[in-house]
């Protein structure tokens, strides 16, 4: 047998197997029950149109605002874990320790309900102000590594040309420094913001009125009141059409870039 | 405008070392303005720390450098603007990747010497016109050619107008074909009078632009003269082995 015809029928039987497989869910799924459960044009109609106008808007704003907040904090973060100054240094490894291990969850309920009564401070907005509060600093604290490792992956010698032309240390990480670490570090930044999107949803715990309801919230209260998950379909959805546009949109923006390498 | 009667840089009793590791063992030496100065030696002779030491980037261990009559080393010198008054220059180029040519030769302009945008960019582009690339205003440092980014590099450093100019091996990253348009640069550059320091293996430049060559081995100045005596009467016996070696 020549050695084209033995790649083209191996590549056949994996065909297949896919296939089999896809038939095999399609069949086995009771597909009455599932629409029955799942997929209800009244339920979802009735849904429409609070779960975009008012819990999609807030989990994109939620999400901006604790990603813009993190990305400040993060870099603030970073630029004292590279610190000459070892006190500096301590402080900002403790924190990222700290936030990186606790889970969002626990962050957010302290931040909502432990902080005021433990220490009579009260964030702006409320219980949920507390809880972008919490998320903005859980996300300083990843952030704060992959900047760091951005930072660090600009060769030496850009520092040196433009202490050499004379620029200061700040001036030359804000004008030269930081624009090419932020390029290394747009992966792993998508890839916190796509997490912050999801970590939205942990809000719940921070208590929410119907005006700042997210989608995970906003869903479950639907299958409650409903008393069928179609919501939860909805949501599930509308994720996905809030993170592959912005993957793929983050993918086009970082070709752009990477042509003026 | 440097002040006559001061030497352009001066060196005296200078050390550097890197952990237990003596780069510079007591270095001397004097460069006018206006003069060129190549320094040659074999590769970890300290030659490129000694000139890295002249701008600050590398902190010297102990000794006196004087630029222009000022004492660098001094604690309460501004070293931001001694190193906008010396242009430099990298084996690696280090140009600024994600600005185009033009930015790259405005932004320290206008950030360090405060200069406005109009005539950041007039400076610029007669700086490039020197170095024959005007064509490669709006093109990003990647586009270019190894040769055509060290005549950047040198364009970026002479838009700072400095008085003196530092080459750390220039054309040793080239192909050799690039070689000859770096040169040509450096020779025209030269003739207009920059005080230049060059660290090279280029004995043919060294020969023909230079004024003074000095040989550098193990951290100290072996032997300094004109560049003609010394490539064709070398007295010490090291810089003679080194250049039966590199000629």
């Amino acid at each position: 047998m020549r050695r084209t015809t033995r790649r083209r029928i191996r590549r056949g039987v994996l065909y297949l197997v896919f296939a089999a497989a896809v038939a095999a869910v399609v069949l086995a799924a009771d597909w009455d029950r599932i629409r029955a459960n799942f997929l209800q044009p009244d339920v979802a109609r009735a849904q429409l149109p609070e779960i975009i106008t008012i819990a999609a808007k807030n989990t994109i704003l939620f999400t901006v605002i604790s990603f813009s907040g993190g990305l400040v904090l993060g870099i603030v973060l970073a630029l004292m874990k590279l610190s000459t100054v070892a006190p500096y240094r301590w402080l900002a490894i403790a924190y990222i320790e700290l936030f990186r291990g606790l889970p969002a969850l626990l962050t957010i309920f302290a931040m909502a309900y432990v902080l005021p009564i433990a220490f009579q401070v009260h964030v702006p907005g409320g219980t949920i102000g507390a809880g972008l509060l919490a998320l903005i600093l859980v996300a300083a604290a990843y952030m704060a590594e992959s900047i760091r490792a951005g930072i660090q992956g600009v060769p030496k010698g850009q520092t040196e040309a433009a202490r050499s032309l004379g620029m200061s240390a700040g001036r030359t990480m804000l004008s030269i420094v930081l624009p090419q670490a932020f390029r290394i570090v747009i992966p792993p930044l998508t890839n916190e913001f796509v997490l912050l999107i999801k970590d939205t949803s942990l809000l719940f715990i921070a208590g929410s009125t119907l005006q700042n309801k997210e989608i995970t919230t906003f869903a479950r209260d639907g299958v409650i009141n409903s008393n069928n998950s179609t919501p939860l379909v909805m949501a599930a959805m509308l994720y996905l059409l809030i993170t592959i546009p912005l993957t793929r949109l983050v993918a086009v923006l970082e070709r752009r870039l990477g042509r003026s390498r | 405008m440097p002040l006559t009667g001061v030497a352009a840089i001066e060196v005296a009793g200078l050390h550097k070392s890197f952990g237990d590791l003596e780069v510079l063992r007591g270095v001397d030496l004097t460069v006018e303005p206006g003069q060129v100065v190549c320094v040659i030696g074999p590769s970890g002779s300290g030659k490129s720390t000694l000139l890295r030491c002249v701008n600050r980037l590398e902190e010297p261990t102990s000794g006196e450098i004087r630029v222009e009559g000022i004492d660098i080393l001094d604690p309460e010198i501004d070293v931001d603007r001694v190193r906008a008054r010396i242009g430099m220059v990298f084996q690696q180029f280090n140009l600024f990747p994600h600005l185009t040519v033009l930015s790259n030769l405005t932004i320290a302009q206008r950030r360090v010497l405060g200069r406005s945008k109009r005539d950041a960019v007039e400076v610029a582009r007669h700086n490039l016109a020197r170095v024959g690339l005007m064509d490669k205003v709006a093109a990003y440092p990647a586009h270019l050619s190894g040769g055509q980014q060290q005549r950047v590099a040198i364009a970026r450093a002479l838009s700072m107008d400095p008085d003196m100019m530092l080459f750390d091996e220039p054309t040793s990253a080239l192909d050799p074909e690039l070689v000859g348009d770096v040169l040509d640069v450096m020779r025209d550059l030269a003739r207009s009078g920059m005080t230049m320091m060059v660290v090279t293996h280029e004995m043919g430049f060294a020969r023909e632009v230079g004024d003074q060559m000095i040989f550098m081995d193990d951290g100290v100045i072996v032997e300094s003269g004109r560049p003609r005596d010394v490539l064709s009467d070398p007295r010490h016996a090291r810089t003679r082995a080194f250049l039966s070696k590199v000629l």
